[in-house]
């Protein structure tokens, strides 16, 4: 039997996905500007998705048989498609409003801290109220605040800046045999702790830190250590006996600052790696490198960043000084 | 050779007669007018006792504020690095510790925050980047120094002094 397909429409681009897709998956499927953004859903864990309303569409007819359009906005995370849906994103102004809603309501007890936060540079819910937020904040009240704790040694838990989107516990729920935290109480009393400040000790509990889409939960060996966009992501690998051992370092100068798994346009993980990877091993000479990670060019993570040598026109025909200026360009490269 | 222009003019060097060739009346005209001078308003200023009036938005050498509390405001995000286009910035951050709340305002502080002045092109991109009002040109000229290492300006000299703020109010009601 052939396999069926759907046709779907999504911001008047078709595309033929397998009965049970997502619209989001749908979208990511067509790729570019129209694929809704998502906090919480992960293509990696199951059962993720639905938390955080930013993927917010607009169905505006429900399938070929049933052309009636949807009665209000859809997290695309959790509708499946059907034949001949037709889906408006970023050509609705309606869900163009919704989602700015939806970013004012996830900013409301986020301590907006980014020049300390270690996630700034790569947090989504920065690129997310840069995109789609108000310039303002029209709230007035004493936002929630937390200690930070540490759960485990590597691992610091900034509570306050905590979106809720249950990834972590996911990850600990379907990578781990055994989880340790979790989400505690209700509405906004809603927290992430674990039970009676226990640390999280498992071989992959590191990717709860990959996985968080803000600066909740964060890596103590990279604390503070440097700012993500003066390091330098560069893919390697290691024969490692636990996982897939397929990382990408981030390099000051010549030291590994930092290591964290492979990530793709969605800010999804390719691989879980193990905490021995990502906290044991930062020493060159552990991994074998392939490349620089390749980084969207509007990316703050490409400032600075010369790579190559390319000399200047003047000074092309000039041999000497070409050697001078590489020099040069070696020396300051081995200051950074 | 009759000229195209017509604009040629020829010159001719006659022979100096007597008073001009024993050259005093020509001496005595030029101390004069040197002479002249001395009664005439100076038009230069002696600089680093005197100073010119400064444009409001002049910039000079950059300082590290504090804030009314005297904690520094710096929390070494990088962002003025990040924004410098000539690369003069480059700082190092740490935690801060218990009990130095009084010295630094965030929980992060730059332990080391340096400036190069042979490379700061004084554009104020730092000032504008900077998300904790802590940066601004509003010093005076660099000076000049003997060695290029002197050039490299850290905390010690780019950390403004402590002030109490009452103080500075008094005064200015006063």
């Amino acid at each position: 039997m052939a396999e069926e397909k759907f046709r779907v429409t999504i911001d008047g681009i078709p595309v033929d996905v397998t009965p049970g897709t997502t619209i989001l998956n749908a979208a990511r499927e067509i790729g570019g500007d129209i694929v809704p953004p998502a906090m919480c859903y992960y293509s990696k864990l199951e059962g993720s998705g639905g938390k955080c309303r930013t993927c917010l569409v607009k169905v505006s007819k429900g399938s070929e048989k049933d052309p009636r359009p949807m009665p209000k906005l859809v997290a695309s995370c959790r509708t499946t498609v059907m034949d001949g849906m037709e889906v408006q994103n970023i050509t609705s102004p309606e869900v163009v409003e919704a989602r700015k809603g939806v970013v004012e309501m996830l900013l409301i007890n986020h301590p907006l801290d980014c020049p300390i936060c270690d996630q700034a540079g790569e947090c989504k819910l920065q690129d997310l109220s840069y995109e789609h937020g108000a310039e303002q904040t029209r709230y007035k009240f004493p936002r929630r605040t937390f200690e930070r704790i540490d759960i485990g040694d590597k691992i610091q838990l900034h509570m306050n800046r905590c979106i809720l989107c249950y990834r972590c516990v996911y990850v600990a729920n379907q990578l781990t045999d055994q989880r340790e935290h979790g989400i505690i109480s209700r509405g906004d009393h809603a927290e992430i702790s674990t039970f009676i400040e226990k640390a999280l000790d498992n071989d992959f509990i590191g990717n709860v830190i990959d996985v968080c889409p803000v600066g909740a939960l964060t890596d103590k060996t990279f604390r503070f250590k440097n700012r993500v966009w003066f390091t330098k992501p560069v893919d390697a690998h290691r024969d490692c006996p636990t996982c897939s051992g397929k990382v990408t370092l981030w390099y000051k100068g010549a030291d590994v600052l930092r290591v964290t798994g492979r990530k793709d346009a969605y800010n999804e993980v390719e691989d879980f790696i193990c905490n021995t990877c990502r906290f044991d091993t930062k020493q060159t000479q552990d991994w074998i490198l392939e490349e620089p990670t390749k980084i969207d060019k509007d990316s703050v993570i490409t400032a600075n960043h010369y790579n190559s040598f390319n000399p200047p026109a003047v000074i092309e025909q000039d041999l000497v000084l070409q050697a001078a200026n590489e020099e040069q360009l070696e020396r300051t490269e081995r200051l950074k | 050779m009759q000229a195209l222009s017509n604009r040629k003019k020829v010159i001719e060097q006659k022979p100096m007669n007597f008073w001009e060739r024993i050259y005093l009346p020509a001496i005595a005209k030029g101390l004069g007018i040197t002479l002249k001078h001395f009664f005439k308003k100076i038009p230069t200023v002696k600089y680093p006792e005197e100073t010119r009036p400064y444009s409001k938005n002049f910039r000079g050498q950059h300082s590290l504020k504090r804030d009314e509390e005297g904690r520094e405001r710096c929390t070494a995000c990088g962002l003025c690095a990040l924004s410098c286009p000539a690369e003069a910035i480059t700082m190092t951050s740490a935690e801060r510790k218990k009990g130095e709340e009084h010295l630094y305002r965030e929980e992060k502080y730059a332990s080391v925050y340096e400036i190069n002045m042979l490379r700061c092109i004084f554009c104020g991109l730092c000032e504008e980047a900077c998300p904790k009002e802590a940066i601004y040109l509003d010093g005076p000229h660099v000076t000049a120094e003997y060695l290029r290492k002197d050039f490299i300006y850290g905390k010690d000299k780019l950390v403004e002094a402590t002030f109490d703020i009452k103080k500075l109010n008094q005064e200015k009601s006063v």
